[in-house]
């Protein structure tokens, strides 16, 4: 049995405007240690997802079906406290943004501390003499006067490794990393990507890692989940994907990547844009910007207008796609 | 520290020497101390020769100099109607109206940081939206009819019996409906406890606090629903933030989250408010006062007014002043002292 | 980004179709609001069609009839449905005139204000520097003072120029001037502050590269957009500007007897609490605070609704 078992999930959130479904079916799996990639455009429901991962969807989102099994407990389920339990001890989070995720007015050694204390019966000494000790992990210049100054007093890059430090702080079975590098400047990102990688591997922790950038779950993850409009629509190992994704949408976006393109000539971008989860388009909401969504004789093909398209397995890949699915057909036959 | 302390006192002189200009100004053009002296029946002539003896006739700026001298070995001049120094005067009457705003400080620290902290926290809930409700009203009554139906209510009683009395159930509904009165609303009783120079307190007898609780109610009564609004949308912002998402994300207590994380953060923006709305407490005592005939500054001041009493009117704008810039001064301080962003330059970072 | 169409709607149609109109049409509240407002106000205006006898026309004016309790009570007089005050004027009558006069000075107060305010936060928070610092620390020093206080003393120092008697003819004017030089800076600070979030957008920039004049840039470009949140704080500081007539009046600093507002019928019969003839102060402060009430309850559903940056404390 896998260490998380997603499985249907379906999150809404009831708006005055009308019920938005932000992810819908969404089903993977993570085993102790591995490190997979949730990747999608900016709306696609990877936010959601990671928030979802530690039940922390805020009204008015809720959990509408499906279940989120943590070595076989159900956290779609779970009462107020045993959650607390699971946050921060064996599952623990890292934010977008750490210029506002730490709290202003709390020094550095008591948001540490407090997360230590609320988890275990320890001493303050002990929490600090714990909490300076991952600081040293995480590579903090100085550790011992860190822990006494507050968060205004460090740059950006600072307060993720502080942050990742906090997440390592109960030794979690996972972490969770929503894009924890978008807020940073571009030499620092690769920095945290590194320690970050290095800190799961030699810990034997589990990373879910939330991106828009193929380029860093290429380097980050071994597999990889594309979403579109709030759906899976491929995963696999991220190598497969990478060299060889099947889903026109994951192939576009790869296609768009500036390495893939010849220097000096425009970058491929995908037509449109991605549709507002509140009206998704029917079938396959991928149709509307799909190149292959035309059939051989210049007719749309109505099965992507208007079926979802069901999960077909290539390779080690599984896609969803009306015509990934026929191709399959095409040359089993 | 020490540089942010010296900007704060260079400011608050600045501000003391404005005010001070204007006092100045309403003192020299409003007063004509030789009309209070002596009199309509001296000659002209004698006025002129007390007028140059006075220095009445000297520059503005000599004779600004010499009031601002004085005022700061506190003498502001004799008032018109008392016959005493001013200084005097205001001391008799101040420590009635900082009871007064003691009393009603008292009563808004302690309802508006519960009854917000729960309106944020259950934003739903049925008693939430009937504080919000309530307080929505509140904040829609000006403090004198706020004092005006207290008085009604409470010290002269209400007798409405819409309900036949002869069964027992109309009997409950009109006492229901009505009130007793007879609770004080004049001035501050007999039974004041002395505590030093001038100040007799009403905080240590029965007796006084009766006297005390109709016009502090009054005073509270604006502010307390304002500051209950302004803690819960300070409150419920907090809670929308990302560092309280990070400390839920943390697996720390609810209790934590709610009274350590958010509570300071919005304390922040209430404390500085809280400062500005000192001011306008002080103005809300001259209203309390005049309903309750409550012998302190703001009463004073007003019976000044009516009787053009410029110097005395004139020392308790200087003294108001310097009331509010002290505060201010001081509530910037406990700022910088609770912000940690707010460093010794006393900019915020 | 959404491209402009080469129809555009008509304006009535485009606000019919607003967000503001479509939540209107389902807050009950704000309808209800709105509903007693303007039969406030319809009655304010048309006052001297409306009511009974004219406050103002001593010839109307019995000594006889004073202190008639409102109609549900004994001792009632037909003639004068909420009763009469202690000069035997009718209180419905009076209440009429007084809403119209607290509402002319609410109104033209907040009209002034926004004059002041908007200049001086425009002129600040577009220009910088020396001048806007020099500008929000006296918006900062007058706010520390109260505006009630403020207009307290400013009232005062007027009663003191001008006599009681020049004081009580010009009372409507004054209190506007009054009220409207105490409370400008409310709208200083949500206008400068609106004007450096608009300021820095591109499309400031966008205005200067092509060489537009500061001027037209202020007018044309930044305060449109600083218009939502004037609009909301507007309907606050009338509330508020009604209050301070009110308060003003209480005092004796505000309207005469002669020609009451309703701060100074409540001050008027506040006289006459004790005697047991609660309705002359309580009747015009239950309509206040009515006025008051909804005015406030409008503002908090404008500001749901048009979620404005507003300058806080």
């Amino acid at each position: 049995m896998a260490l998380l078992e997603v499985s249907n999930l379906d999150v809404r959130f009831a708006l005055r405007q009308g019920e938005v479904r932000a992810l819908r079916d969404v089903s993977f799996t993570l085993d102790r240690g591995e490190r997979l990639g949730i990747v999608g455009e900016s709306g696609a429901g990877k936010s959601v997802a990671a928030f979802t991962l530690l039940n922390l969807i805020a009204k008015p989102g809720y959990i509408a079906d499906g279940s989120i099994r943590f070595e076989g407990n159900d956290l779609a389920r779970m009462s107020a406290r045993e959650l607390r339990r699971v946050r921060g001890n064996r599952i623990s989070m890292i934010f977008q943004d750490p210029m506002m995720t730490l709290n202003p007015v709390l020094s550095i050694g008591e948001q540490m501390v407090e997360s230590l204390k609320a988890h275990r019966r320890i001493s303050t000494r002990e929490a600090r003499a714990i909490a300076l000790h991952k600081l040293k992990q995480v590579y903090i210049p100085s550790p011992e006067t860190r822990l006494d100054q507050y968060p205004h007093e460090l740059s950006g890059g600072m307060r993720q490794r502080i942050i990742i430090a906090i997440a390592l702080l109960l030794d979690p079975d996972i972490i969770v990393a929503d894009e924890p590098t978008t807020a940073l400047d571009v030499t620092i990102q690769a920095e945290i990507m590194t320690l970050l990688r290095e800190l799961c591997e030699k810990h034997n922790v589990g990373l879910v890692l939330i991106t828009h950038d193929l380029g860093v779950v290429s380097q980050m993850t071994q597999r990889t989940l594309v979403m579109y409009a709030g759906r899976v629509i491929e995963q696999g190992p991220t190598r497969e994907i990478i060299n060889d994704a099947q889903h026109p949408y994951t192939q576009g976006l790869l296609n768009a990547l500036p390495q893939m393109t010849t220097p000096g000539s425009r970058l491929n971008q995908i037509p449109g844009s991605m549709p507002s989860l509140a009206n998704t388009p029917s079938g396959c909401a991928f149709h509307p910007r799909c190149q292959y969504r035309y059939d051989a004789s210049g007719e749309p093909r109505r099965d992507c207008l208007e079926e979802v398209p069901e999960f077909v397995t290539s390779g080690n890949c599984d896609v969803a796609c009306h015509m990934v699915r026929d191709m399959l057909a095409k040359e089993a036959s | 520290m020490i540089a942010f302390l010296i900007k704060r006192l260079m400011h608050a002189f600045v501000v003391m020497f404005v005010i001070s200009v204007i006092s100045f100004a309403i003192q020299s053009n409003l007063g004509d101390p030789i009309q209070q002296m002596v009199g309509q029946s001296v000659p002209e002539s004698q006025r002129a020769e007390l007028r140059e003896e006075l220095g009445l006739n000297d520059s503005f700026l000599v004779q600004y100099g010499r009031f601002a001298t004085n005022a700061l070995q506190g003498d502001f001049g004799y008032s018109y109607f008392f016959n005493e120094p001013t200084t005097e005067v205001i001391q008799r009457h101040l420590p009635a109206t900082l009871e007064l705003v003691i009393a009603a400080t008292l009563i808004i620290v302690v309802f508006s940081v519960p009854i917000g902290v729960y309106c944020a926290i259950r934003p739903r809930s049925a008693l939430s939206r009937f504080f919000m409700s309530v307080s929505i009203i509140g904040i829609s009554i000006p403090v004198f009819l706020t004092a005006i139906m207290l008085i009604q209510l409470f010290a002269i009683g209400v007798d409405f019996s819409p309900f036949p009395a002869e069964t027992g159930w109309g009997q409950w509904l009109n006492g229901l409906l009505s009130t007793e009165g007879g609770m004080p609303s004049y001035g501050r009783g007999n039974d004041l406890t002395h505590l030093f120079g001038t100040w007799d307190s009403n905080f240590f007898s029965l007796d006084g606090l009766t006297y005390l609780v109709l016009p502090a109610v009054s005073l509270a009564s604006i502010m307390l629903p304002l500051f209950i609004r302004l803690i819960r949308a300070e409150m419920l912002e907090v809670l929308q933030s990302e560092y309280v998402k990070f400390a839920t994300a943390k697996g720390i207590s609810l209790k934590r989250i709610y009274f350590v994380h958010a509570l300071k953060n919005t304390m922040l923006p209430v404390i500085t408010v809280g400062g500005v709305q000192l001011g306008t407490m002080v103005a809300y005592t001259i209203l309390t006062e005049t309903v309750f005939q409550w012998p302190g500054m703001g009463l004073m001041f007003l019976e000044a007014i009516q009787r053009s009493d410029i110097p005395l009117i004139v020392t308790y704008l200087m003294i108001v002043g310097l009331i509010f810039v002290v505060t201010n001064t001081l509530v910037d301080l406990i700022y910088g002292l609770v912000n940690p962003t707010v460093k010794l330059t006393g900019k915020p970072a | 980004m959404t491209t402009t169409t080469a129809t555009t709607p008509s304006r009535w149609k485009r606000f019919r179709n607003s967000y503001l109109v479509y939540s209107f049409k389902r807050d009950w509240i704000a309808q209800f609001c709105l509903a007693i407002f303007l039969c406030i106000l319809l009655g304010a205006v048309c006052a001297p069609w409306l009511a009974p006898m004219d406050p103002y026309d001593l010839t109307q004016i019995n000594i006889l009839n004073s202190e008639l309790p409102p109609i549900w009570i004994d001792g009632a007089d037909a003639l004068f449905p909420l009763g009469t005050d202690a000069q035997g004027r009718d209180l419905l009558s009076t209440i009429l005139y007084g809403a119209r006069v607290s509402l002319i000075i609410g109104f033209g107060a907040v009209m002034l204000q926004a004059l002041i305010g908007v200049t001086v936060g425009l002129l600040a928070g577009y220009l910088g520097g020396r001048i806007d610092a020099f500008l929000m620390r006296l918006a900062d020093i007058q706010l520390s003072f109260s505006t009630l206080m403020v207009a307290i003393i400013v009232g005062a120092l007027f009663k003191a120029v001008f006599g009681g008697a020049v004081y009580s003819d010009y009372a409507v004017w004054l209190l506007v001037l009054i009220i409207g030089l105490a409370e400008w800076p409310q709208y200083a600070r949500t206008v400068r502050a609106s004007v450096l979030a608009e300021r820095s957008k591109e499309y400031v920039d966008a205005a200067r590269v092509m060489g537009y004049r500061d001027r037209r840039i202020m007018f044309r470009h930044i305060l449109p957009n600083t218009l939502s949140p004037i609009f909301v704080i507007s309907t606050v500081q009338i509330a508020n500007a009604i209050i301070s007539e009110a308060a003003l009046s209480f005092l004796g600093l505000g309207m005469p007897e002669t020609q009451p507002s309703l701060g100074s019928l409540i001050k008027s019969g506040f006289d006459y609490l004790q005697s047991g003839s609660w309705w002359i102060t309580l009747i015009p402060g239950a309509v206040l605070v009515v006025l008051v009430l909804v005015v406030n309850l409008l503002g908090d559903w404008l500001r749901d609704v048009m979620n404005p940056r507003l300058y806080k404390g």
